[in-house]
């Protein structure tokens, strides 16, 4: 089941940590995102695949706006 | 004196500095990105000159724009503020290199301070007491594991180029530290464009103990007695006092002499702090300088009585320092909390957002720092410090009842914030007896 990984808080997206067909394990960083000078990786929430990055460095994301997306 | 400073900062700070420039007639020029353009510091300036988009990068940390919009604005100084580039020598180079006055320390001194492991060497040459640990960087993961297996386990990795606990690791087993090693070098490049770290002896439940110092340019060194600030998270502040609780006489008395000397040794002028770590047993040991005015100097202010930004511009200026040492009195007791947008509740993330209501506390013995207020946005491009509390008394005591008043009369909406964190620490018992230790926000010590 495809399943979107969301991000929990606004900020900008500081690194893309995976790309479209890495395998990640649950808790893996898939992106990090940067909010009032810290540094929060955006985890993934099982293990699985990265189908989809939908950000790119420098981007800014609100909170519960989807990121990437797990096949 | 100067004709005009250009306050090269945003938030409460910049506001505080307006406030210090007003007080000798001096013009300030405020300066905001596209994000600040309401802000109240711009508000409270005498001019404001915009320096471009909300990203700090291309706003308040880009040296050019500022120096630029010192000339356009006819300013005879900079005032660079906490934080930013206040600790960037570059920027004191470029500021002298255009015909400003830095109001802070020669491009020199902050080259040196700013270095954490010249720092170490240049206090230990000086006879001010450092942790264990490397002579320099560690050249790679098995060097730090080298220089980890003398000093003994557990250690931090430290940055090289940059303080403040940014990229900081604590080791407790060797075989985890080639993983950390990597981790670390990476988390420093990207703060502080440098990968380098060196490896210190971690201190455990340590208080961290810090002095405040001011030099002239006529050979004074003074200090201005010591700050507690060992409640912190992620290694930064949120409660800071003066004088420190349970700090034996001769300790602090070590300590101040320590700071002097050190600050002394290289030819340290206008405000700077030297941190350190105070052990179990009252040992002391340097852990880094900060050579510009620190987040926490109004309880410095409030318990000597003395203006440290007023005293900034006249030593900038090239006055002899204000006061003399003998006249430099802890005259009462004062806290600090600092009011983050962070979440307490999930680790402290922090939290963007519009602040929708704000009251704030008043009264004697109560002083309020803030760069926000209805309506303001709080933006996820900068820190998340609102507003900060202060509080004096003339017993500790005294200082600690009229904080837990003032927490309680402030109301911040909109935006979640450590405000419930710190009614919970200024009420625990562990804080009122005055028992505190580094470790104590991550080990839960002040949890719901």
């Amino acid at each position: 089941m495809p399943e979107e990984i969301k991000a929990h808080i606004t900020g900008v997206v500081f690194q893309v940590t995976t790309k479209p067909g890495d395998t990640v394990q649950a808790g893996d960083p898939v992106i990090v995102l940067e909010s009032m000078k810290m540094e929060i990786p955006v985890e993934a929430p099982r293990a699985g695949t990265i189908a989809e990055i939908r950000v790119q460095e420098g981007q800014t994301v609100q909170e519960d706006e989807t990121v990437a997306v797990m096949a | 004196m100067f004709a005009s400073v250009l306050v090269a900062n945003r938030g409460e700070i910049a506001r505080r500095i307006v406030r210090g420039c007003r007080r000798l007639g001096v013009r300030a020029v405020a300066v905001y990105s596209e994000a600040d353009r309401e802000a109240p510091h711009v508000r409270d300036a005498d001019a404001a000159v915009a320096i471009g988009p909300a990203p700090a990068r291309e706003s308040y940390l880009a040296i050019e724009r500022l120096i630029q919009a010192a000339r356009d604005s006819g300013c005879d100084a900079v005032h660079p503020g906490y934080g930013f580039l206040s600790e960037r020598w570059e920027f004191a180079a470029a500021c002298a290199k255009a015909g400003l006055t830095f109001i802070g320390p020669d491009p020199e001194a902050i080259r040196l301070m700013g270095d954490k492991t010249e720092a170490r060497r240049r206090m230990a040459a000086a006879g001010v007491p450092v942790l264990a640990g490397s002579p320099g960087p560690a050249a790679d993961a098995s060097a730090a594991e080298a220089i980890a297996r003398e000093t003994g386990l557990p250690v931090l990795l430290k940055a090289a180029a940059g303080g403040g606990g940014i990229g900081m690791v604590r080791v407790d087993d060797a075989a985890q530290l080639a993983a950390a090693f990597t981790a670390a070098s990476r988390r420093a490049q990207a703060a502080f464009g440098s990968g380098a770290l060196y490896v210190e002896r971690y201190l455990d439940r340590a208080r961290h103990v810090e002095v405040q110092v001011f030099g002239d340019r006529h050979g004074n060194v003074v200090h201005l007695h010591e700050r507690e600030c060992s409640i912190q998270r992620r290694h930064q502040k949120l409660v800071e006092e003066s004088p420190a609780p349970r700090l034996a006489a001769a300790t602090k008395d070590g300590l101040t002499r320590a700071a002097v000397h050190g600050a002394r040794a290289i030819g340290y002028v206008n405000a700077g702090t030297l941190e350190f770590l105070v052990d179990a047993q009252d040992r002391f040991y340097f852990l880094e300088m900060n050579t510009r005015l620190q987040v926490e100097h109004p309880v410095t202010e409030e318990v000597t009585g003395l203006d440290l930004v007023e005293a900034q511009l006249r030593v900038a200026a090239g006055e002899r320092l204000p006061w003399r040492q003998e006249e430099i009195v802890q005259r009462a007791a004062a806290i600090e909390c600092r009011v983050y947008a962070e979440d307490p509740a999930k680790r402290f993330l922090p939290s963007p957002g519009t602040i929708t209501a704000l009251d704030l506390p008043g009264g004697e013995g109560v002083r309020v720092e803030s760069g926000v207020e209805t309506g303001t946005v709080v933006s996820v491009h900068y820190d998340p410090l609102l507003l900060k509390l202060i509080t004096r008394g003339d017993s500790r005591e005294a200082a600690i009842a009229r904080m837990a008043a003032a927490l309680e009369a402030t109301r911040v909406e909109g935006v979640q914030t450590t405000l419930p964190f710190l009614c919970r620490v200024i009420g625990s018992q562990a804080f009122r007896r005055g028992e505190v230790h580094t470790q104590m926000v991550e080990q839960g010590a002040f949890n719901a």
